[in-house]
């Protein structure tokens, strides 16, 4: 069968588009918040709720078979969709953010010490800032950064002098959710290893626009959110290479984890459960299964040349409206724009453009360092899926001239 | 005028537009020609931070009545408080204590006040009382 290689195909499998929003049609730009899902998640959702409910990896009886059996599916199509190497390097977690903090509290614990360093960029997003922010200072050690230059692209110049051997990790955004540039995350990769420092990729956005093949990519753990990749809320994955993730301890602790519990002594259980404490989110790790399943029927390279027909509409008409500024200035640009515009403020242009139908993000967009960075009180965040349209676009940029008139 | 017919005064107003576009204009309006507050009470103590905007508000009692000014990134924002200025100011503090407004929810501009759009507004609203209070 063929991929789904067109726009309006892929529209027809998600019912949230179809509806109004303010008596207007919805024009829904702000998936680097959160995607819409396609019938197919929405459906195994239902299903579960109403039927098959059992809860995993406890019982013997059918329904917890047939949850258990959708689980570990999921995680072998993930396993396949991303190219890991093993099934059991795909960890199920609440989300980007959980994924980090474990990695954090886990990875920390046992290798940064006094004196060591944890490397990030300017560029991250708070989920990737804070919770390393806070084993430094738990651990005695220090956050370095890497500086993005005035059009938001990494100074990788910068990294010969960043690296040293204090830093114990590395962890930077494949693609930042306010710059929306594909980093070039293999040279930091390349850069890191030839160090033998370990490398996390926080892949929030990157899941959505790239495709992963984490075999090649090489990196030492990666994170993302099913909600961003047309999946449910409240589950997401951390992916880590199984010596990696065998030698470090678990985080939480708690059901399903262990292998033997005596009140003196327990033994953890083999991965990927060791770090899947407590009754885990089966029915949404198994929807974001089914969202996987829906991206291996599209085609991704179709996906790509329409969104960079957007890309390329979007810099020359945003270009051509006096005082507008795009944040993020890059050949390799997913339809992801942040910007700002004189005499009018972000919020204010988001509550107009509310009323118009266009859903947009303003404020700081969880990234604070960036704002200063670019001494930018707030900004105003169009975001694209695959799902958007050439026609929204231009919506999107009337609707944009229409309320800088109002407000200028 | 009493609090309670300012709002009515308020609402009545607001009641001949039908189209968002129009409030918002309205709005936009009443931002703009709100005073803006000295730079020196634009200070850090003045500040109320939201994610979205910045709200500052100053109060003054004079004659045991409070007068307040307030100032915003956002124009709409100020719009907003522009409103709750002219609900307020020169108002004692008993009465401000037993006021409990209602014509934002009127106007359909309480999407406003919920804390997820953390513009700043419900917090000077609280701010509002708490100076009332502490001057009762
Ligand atoms: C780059 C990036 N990192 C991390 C996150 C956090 O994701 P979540 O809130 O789903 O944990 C986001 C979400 O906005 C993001 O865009």
């Amino acid at each position: 069968m063929g991929k789904i290689s067109s726009v309006s195909e892929i529209r027809k499998h998600f019912p949230a588009l179809e509806q109004q929003v303010n008596g207007k049609r919805l024009v829904y730009l702000d998936n680097g918040a959160t995607a819409h899902k396609p019938h197919s998640v929405i459906d195994l959702i239902n299903q579960m709720n109403s039927r098959t409910n059992g809860n995993i990896h406890r019982a013997v009886h059918e329904l917890s078979a047939q949850t258990t059996a959708l689980y570990e599916a999921a995680r072998r199509d993930i396993q396949k969709y991303l190219n890991a190497a093993h099934p059991e390097e795909i960890i199920f977690t609440s989300g980007t953010t959980a994924s980090i903090n474990l990695v954090a509290y886990s990875f920390a614990s046992k290798f940064l010490n006094r004196g060591d360093s944890i490397l990030i960029t300017e560029a991250e997003h708070h989920s990737n800032i804070v919770p390393w922010q806070m084993v430094c200072d738990m651990r005695g050690a220090e956050l370095k950064v890497l500086p993005v230059d005035d059009s938001g692209n990494w100074i990788l110049e910068s990294l010969d002098k960043l690296l040293d051997n204090s830093v114990k990790l590395v962890a930077v955004s494949q693609i930042s959710n306010v710059l929306g540039i594909i980093n070039p995350i293999e040279a930091v990769i390349t850069k890191a290893h030839s160090l033998g420092i370990p490398v996390l990729i926080d892949g929030a956005q990157g899941v959505v626009h790239t495709k992963v093949d984490l075999q090649k990519l090489d990196c030492d753990f990666y994170a993302f959110s099913g909600h961003k990749l047309y999946g449910p809320t409240g589950i997401g994955v951390l992916y880590g290479k199984k010596e990696l993730l065998e030698s470090m301890p678990p985080w939480m602790g708690g059901g399903d984890m262990v292998e033997s519990v005596t009140l003196k002594k327990t033994t953890y259980a083999a991965l990927p459960l060791k770090f899947e404490a407590g009754t885990p989110n089966f029915i949404g790790a198994a929807a974001l299964g089914e969202a996987i399943r829906f991206m291996n029927q599209i085609d991704l390279a179709a996906v790509s040349i329409y969104e960079k027909e957007i890309v390329t509409f979007l810099i020359e008409e945003l270009t051509k409206i006096e005082g507008v500024k795009i944040f993020g200035v890059s050949d390799k640009k997913i339809p992801l724009f942040s910007i700002t515009a004189e005499g009018a403020y972000p919020s204010d242009i988001a509550m107009i453009m509310d009323k118009l139908g266009i859903a947009l993000r303003s404020g700081f967009m969880c990234a604070e360092p960036l704002m200063q960075r670019f001494g930018a009180e707030s900004m105003l965040r169009a975001s694209f899926g695959m799902y958007n349209t050439m026609e929204e676009a231009q919506i999107f940029v009337e609707g944009l001239k229409r309320a800088l008139k109002m407000l200028r | 005028m009493t609090i309670k017919e300012v709002e009515q005064e308020i609402v009545d107003e607001f009641s001949i537009f039908t189209e968002w576009m129009d409030k918002y204009e309205y709005l936009i309006e009443l931002g703009k020609s709100l005073p803006i507050i000295g730079e020196n009470a634009k200070q850090e103590g003045n500040l109320i931070k939201g994610c979205q905007s910045r709200v500052w508000l100053n109060a003054q009692i004079s004659e045991g009545k409070l007068f307040f000014t307030a100032d915003s990134d956002a124009i709409i924002t100020k719009g907003i408080i522009s409103l709750l200025v002219r609900v307020y100011s020169g108002r004692t503090p008993k009465e401000i204590l037993e006021s409990d407004i209602k014509f934002i929810e009127k106007i359909g501009l309480q999407d406003n006040l919920s804390p997820t759009r953390a513009n700043g507004l419900l917090s000077m609203i609280r701010q509002i009382k708490y100076y009332a209070a502490a001057y009762s």
